[in-house]
């Protein structure tokens, strides 16, 4: 499976436009347009490409504050997305969630928290709600590996487990906690042992090959839907290329060595997958996705910014 | 709260409660109650009694001890449009959710433009004596209508139990219901048919031209006694519920509190940063714009954590002889101290509990 030419040239579209529209806000940043600190994603898209192609429209996403590429990836939209890192009141929040709590209900995103692991639950809420209607939905939740220390990451894990709700815990670690690497908050690396316990299929993937995490996800979701698979975990080792936040490198920071870089760089998963699709036709993909980000960056320079009037509207729910 | 009509009966607090719960949940397949220990035999001191057997244990079931999880498991249902109600036994247990409630549950609406709704209703239950003590005890109503996004409401009667419940069932927003145990042996009229008591609507209780007295929950009770005690001193008080604390209906209160001059707020709760310092504020703030003095207390725990020991728990709380005492005392400035008869400040509700909790 994944491996016809038009599963490849999805996959290289979708890891391509999310690097690209990263790196693209990378380049704006220091012209203090972009209003919201950004967590870029660059160098992980692949776990979010991976298992958000084998989803439904109908599935819903978690993404983490770290949330451009599940956002993207699950199909989000990019004009929304722009401006709402720019504060405009076309953004897909109005303006009033930036970067960190980027939604849209209308591909399923469900909205993002700026507090670690605090969406965990919320997707095991819609999950309980797609088992108790039999609507074949499935909820996927991503998270870093920090979250794996909240509190709630194991309540969370534990009560889905218990009613086996079809919820996909995804695990991007990264290995750091903004500066601090598991080494320095995790006894033992053995996370998969620990989600194990609570009696649901842990898998690690140490690759960082979208085709074999997407095959891994195809297969949980598959069996989800069906109705008779509970939830799965996977851990999926990654790397974060750039700063904790904001749009440079920090290798020279003293908390990690470009060394651990190098290998990420040369399993690249833009370039791997790029690299399967004949030259022309990669060139064609690659022209598409600078068209629609311009357009995004377009957009988002031209919107206005919300009125006043805005500020208290939706404080509460007209009943 | 006024008098019966054809379809009332006199029914207590907790089953007020029970009842709203099962009405709605015929009505609305979408309603489902969850929490620690909703389906076992003691059925949250009986206000989920017979629920499980009615809706089965798909509507009704008991939780992991995870409150943190177990309310962004309710938030993330809501979003998902059911409309779940998460039970708490003690209050207390909401500092377990209140990284979910506040920033999630409070903000969504917002911070995502209007693109989720997050309908949920929180069941909190405050207790009061039988060495309930510092964790049992707590009114923390205040904490949350510090926050925009959360309504707060805290009926003190039968009545408005039930259609406080309905209303919240049905609001879009969440809602968090703070229920005092010891409210749960009191009576009322209430009708038979499914009915709401719209909040951000303050009821008058009492009229009076002496003194406006609102009481918080339990306290509101406590004060209509205080204003029975206060009737035959001479003294006739205006008892106000505002039986919803967020939204606040504060017009009633400032035109209570303009006519007679003084407002004292009696709360189940701390006073610091509490609801009675919002309460006197606002109307302090409204009053002064039109040039109108008012002499104005407020009434609550003492500042200290709750004790267990009877002898410190009674100094600990206000109670009707003590609203007296103090509304007395700001009604007659000068005057010599009045206090009624302890034992005829006693109230009724309180006697019939033998505890245990």
């Amino acid at each position: 499976m994944a491996d016809t030419g038009k599963d490849v040239e999805r996959l290289y579209r979708s890891l391509r436009r999310i690097r690209r529209v990263e790196e693209e806000i990378a380049r704006i940043y220091p012209s203090d347009k972009i209003k919201s600190p950004v967590h870029l994603s660059i160098g992980q898209e692949f776990v979010a490409v991976g298992v958000c192609d084998v989803l439904q429209p109908t599935d819903i996403v978690s993404p983490t504050y770290r949330g451009h590429a599940a956002y993207l990836a699950k199909g989000g939209d990019l004009n929304g997305m722009m401006a709402e890192l720019y504060g405009k009141a076309t953004g897909v929040a109005g303006g009033k969630g930036g970067s960190m709590h980027l939604i849209d209900m209308h591909h399923n995103v469900i909205g993002a928290s700026a507090v670690v692991g605090t969406t965990i639950p919320i997707a095991v809420g819609y999950a309980l709600s797609f088992r108790r209607r039999k609507t074949g939905q499935v909820a996927v939740a991503f998270f870093g590996d920090g979250a794996t220390e909240e509190g709630v990451f194991g309540e969370s894990i534990n009560f889905a487990a218990l009613h086996r709700l079809p919820v996909l815990f995804v695990c991007e670690n990264n290995g750091l906690a903004i500066h601090t690497a598991t080494g320095r908050r995790w006894a033992t690396q053995q996370l998969c042992a620990r989600v194990a316990t609570y009696g649901i299929p842990a898998h690690r993937i140490e690759s960082g090959d979208v085709i074999e995490l997407r095959a891994m996800a195809a297969a949980a979701v598959t069996a989800m839907r069906n109705g008779d698979g509970g939830p799965v975990f996977i851990e999926c080792l990654t790397y974060r290329w750039r700063e904790h936040v904001g749009p440079n490198e920090d290798y020279d920071a003293g908390y990690r060595s470009r060394d651990e870089l190098q290998p990420w760089l040369a399993n690249d998963q833009v370039d791997v997958v790029g690299r399967r699709i004949d030259g022309a036709r990669r060139a064609a993909i690659d022209a598409e996705i600078e068209n629609e980000i311009a357009a995004a960056i377009s957009f988002a320079e031209e919107s206005p910014f919300p009125t006043a009037d805005a500020l208290e509207t939706h404080v509460f729910a007209g009943s | 709260m006024s008098s019966p009509a054809a379809n009332e009966r006199i029914l207590t607090y907790v089953d007020a409660l029970r009842e709203a719960v099962a009405q709605e949940m015929r009505a609305d397949e979408r309603v489902f109650v969850m929490g620690l220990d909703v389906d076992d035999h003691k059925a949250i001191q009986g206000s989920t009694r017979g629920l499980v057997e009615e809706f089965g244990h798909d509507r009704v079931f008991g939780t992991p001890l995870s409150e943190d999880a177990m309310t962004g498991v309710a938030i993330g249902a809501a979003m998902a449009g059911m409309r779940p109600i998460h039970v708490h036994i003690r209050a207390d247990f909401l500092l377990l959710c209140m990284n979910q409630l506040i920033n999630i549950a409070a903000k969504s609406h917002y911070m995502y433009d209007g693109q989720v709704k997050v309908p949920l209703v929180v069941r909190s239950m405050i207790g009061k004596s039988w060495g309930q003590g510092a964790q049992h005890s707590q009114g923390l109503h205040a904490m949350f209508m510090h926050v925009p996004g959360l309504k707060v409401v805290a009926p003190s009667n039968a009545h408005d139990a039930k259609g406080c419940m309905i209303a919240a069932i049905r609001d879009d927003n969440p809602v968090i219901f703070v229920e005092h145990r010891l409210l749960y042996f009191s009576d009322a009229y209430v009708p038979e048919e499914s009915f709401t008591v719209p909040f951000g609507k303050a009821r008058r209780c009492t009229t009076g031209k002496d003194i406006t007295i609102v009481g918080i929950s339990n306290m509101l009770m406590e004060a209509l006694r205080a204003h029975e005690l206060l009737v035959e001193a001479g003294i006739e008080a205006e008892v106000i519920d505002p039986i919803s604390l967020v939204p606040l209906d504060i017009e009633t209160i400032a035109d209570s509190a303009r006519r007679t001059g003084k407002l004292l707020v009696v709360d189940n709760a701390w006073t610091n940063c509490g609801a009675s310092a919002e309460i006197v504020a606002r109307v302090v703030e409204r009053l002064a714009e039109e040039g109108k003095p008012v002499r104005v207390k407020r009434m609550g725990y003492a500042p200290t954590t709750c004790p267990t020991t009877p002898s410190l728990e009674t100094a600990f709380y206000a109670d009707p002889a003590k609203i007296a005492k103090a509304a007395y005392a700001m009604t007659r400035p000068g005057k010599p101290a009045w206090e009624p008869d302890a034992e005829r400040a006693k109230l009724a509700y309180q006697a019939k509990f033998r505890g245990p909790f």
